[in-house]
């Protein structure tokens, strides 16, 4: 690379003409000053390149646009910055750096637009994503041989196995907060004997199954989409399809069987620790000792509260499933697209998670169950 | 024209167990187009990846543009990463981003100072010079065929001007035309630019049309570098049935045809 990378020159030329001379290297590092300097130049213009030994691209382009854009003269360029020259002015078709965009209050409208057309597009594929996996469940039904056992056990032991640790912390913890907010609440009625009922029935009838079912779409929900969606932007799942094996089959209903098996599961391990968690609570801070803590639980958590629990939890697993395969299949185009469906896995199964979870609390009351 | 750009010595590369090169040495001079070639897995992309950075060697010594590569810190690598320009494979672009955004990215981090109208016009020329239609450059990577996303991916590489181009496979999926017209405006780029390129290709015709030397990676080492002429009178059993082959054959005779039509 030359040294010297003097700055052009200018001053009058015979003809009258602003004659600018560059001398150096004219590449893109002097690209900023050289372009500042010839807009400085009034026309005409005449650009004296015979003192360039490097010329790039970039120089060679600032050249030709004060060529075409303000008819300067170029002389004293060299065979092969003449050829350069030629090569930019041969390849000068303007492009655009972003796609069109039309003025914002139209914008506005056609946003609003597209986002009516994709929430219905949204629905109608969920319904057909739906209808999908039926078929393909039935066809397990009717073939029991295309059931892909491994697959299942394999989704088992992700969704399930290795939350245990994280879910057995997650509730403990719950279970010491529900107790020492509860005892001081209730020690200023003198009712401290209540954080019992609250540990005991709060955990299973609510919080054990709520925030198992916030752990599993945070942790297999999210996990769900992004692989789903991976696969979908590599062509792994059009492979499979011209394979003649159907994502649905060996993809979704393994996943979707994981979460709806594994979230009772996990859901009745969180309410034993939840309670565990009271339990050790009022031991030490209460001094109520573990035997009579049993046996309070036994006698204040009726056992209809222990179904709410369970039934709840494998439609909150379905409802996780669902939104994060189908999520993951909707991938298409490039890799945002992937974080963008995993993020509204997320946030759609947890919102209709917790929307359930009222239904839920609403419909049990009124069958008495309260 | 004899200046070394890249000088490898005694490379090794390993992956566990398996060991990819051993002892490996190459000499890229300046100006010259430089192809490798190699058996599937003979480490052509390694070595590529090696040279450039992306894979740290187990030992040996890789000097570029006269810098030593290895253990390097990044903010002296940045020197010469800004002298070179790389085509991947798969083009490699990022997919967030338009084709033009994507060819802005390096005068972007390298000359902050470039006022934005000016920079849209170099992308614009960068575009068309790499053989794309001029509306390709407000398309995203996923609107693109293939072959148009090599061309992107090249018009990227050539973003800063550099004086020397990495090229992996360049020409690996595009049609006979489409790979003609890529090997002629890799020669003429080479003319006007200076550059020096190192080539991984599986293309006998680019072999035999644009490139001065060829490079043979075979047994975890370049087993002989120089002209297809000086390689077909060694005695290797890969080359002879790399070069004498039907398809190399077929190559050898259409470059010779060529050149009468001229």
């Amino acid at each position: 690379m030359g040294a010297e990378t003097s700055h052009g020159g200018e001053g009058p030329g015979p003809s009258g003409a602003n004659i600018y001379r560059i001398s150096g290297a004219l590449t893109i590092t002097r690209a900023g000053s050289t372009e500042r300097e010839l807009a400085a130049l009034p026309d005409p213009l005449t650009v004296d390149l015979s003192g360039v030994h490097k010329m790039d691209t970039v120089g060679a382009w600032l050249i030709h646009r004060a060529v075409r854009d303000r008819g300067a003269t170029v002389v004293g360029a060299s065979a092969d910055g003449q050829q350069l020259l030629e090569q930019v002015a041969e390849a000068d078709h303007p492009t655009r750096t972003y796609p069109e965009q039309s003025n914002s209050a139209s914008r506005a409208l056609a946003e609003l637009g597209e986002w009516t057309v994709d929430a219905g597009r949204t629905l109608v594929g969920l319904l057909g994503f739906l209808g999908a996996m039926i078929v393909a469940i039935g066809a397990i039904i009717r073939s029991p041989r295309r059931f892909r056992l491994n697959a299942v056990v394999q989704r088992f032991d992700l969704v399930g196995v290795r939350a245990l640790g994280i879910i057995g912390l997650m509730t403990f913890l719950i279970g010491i907060v529900i107790g020492q907010q509860g005892a001081v609440q209730l020690a200023s009625f003198g009712a401290e004997v209540y954080t019992i009922n609250l540990i005991g029935r709060l955990s299973v009838r609510e919080l054990a199954t709520l925030m198992t079912a916030i752990m599993v779409a945070g942790r297999s929900g999210s996990a769900f989409a992004a692989q789903l969606g991976t696969m979908k932007i590599t062509e792994e799942i059009d492979a499979m399809r011209t394979i003649g094996v159907s994502p649905v089959e060996a993809l979704v209903i393994p996943r979707m069987l994981a979460a709806v098996i594994m979230m009772p599961l996990l859901s009745f391990y969180a309410m034993i620790m939840s309670i565990l968690g009271g339990g050790i609570y009022v031991w030490i801070d209460l001094g109520i000792p573990p035997g009579t803590f049993i046996q309070r639980i036994r006698e204040v958590v009726p056992i209809t509260d222990l179904w709410v629990g369970l039934i709840k939890a494998p439609v909150f697993g379905f409802i996780i499933a669902l939104a994060g395969c189908f999520q993951g299949m909707q991938v298409k185009g490039n890799s945002e697209e992937v974080g963008i469906r995993t993020t509204a896995a997320v946030v759609q199964a947890i919102f209709l998670v917790i929307v359930l979870d009222a239904v839920f609390a609403v419909f049990f009351s009124s069958v008495g169950w309260a | 024209m004899s200046e070394t750009i890249i000088a490898i010595r005694g490379l090794r590369n390993s992956f566990g167990d398996q060991v990819v090169h051993e002892g490996l040495d190459l000499e890229v001079r300046r100006g010259e187009i430089l192809g490798v070639v190699g058996g599937s897995g003979t480490g052509k992309s390694v070595l590529m990846r090696s040279i450039i950075g992306l894979q740290v060697p187990d030992e040996g010594e890789i000097a570029v543009l006269g810098e030593n590569m290895i253990g390097r810190e990044e903010d002296e690598a940045k020197n010469i990463r800004r002298r070179w320009g790389i085509l991947f494979q798969n083009g490699a672009l990022f997919s967030t981003l338009t084709v033009a955004e994507n060819v802005e990215v390096p005068i972007r981090e390298y000359f902050p100072f470039i006022k934005p109208p000016l920079l849209d016009e170099i992308a614009g020329y960068k575009i068309a010079m790499s053989g794309l239609p001029a509306d390709a450059g407000p398309k995203y990577p996923s609107e693109l065929s293939g072959g148009m996303r090599k061309r992107a991916g090249l018009a990227r590489a050539l973003a800063l001007d550099p004086e020397l181009l990495f090229l992996d496979e360049p020409t690996a999926g595009l049609d006979p035309i489409g790979a003609a017209a890529f090997d002629e405006l890799i020669e003429n780029l080479k003319q006007r630019l200076e550059l020096t390129v190192f080539l991984i290709t599986h293309d006998l015709d680019t072999l035999h049309a644009i490139c001065d030397r060829v490079a043979v990676l075979s047994d975890k080492k370049v087993v002989a570098v120089g002209t297809i002429d000086e390689l077909l009178a060694l005695d290797h059993p890969w080359i002879q049935e790399y070069f004498n082959g039907p398809r190399g054959r077929a190559a050898a005779g259409g470059v010779q045809e060529g050149h009468r039509g001229h």
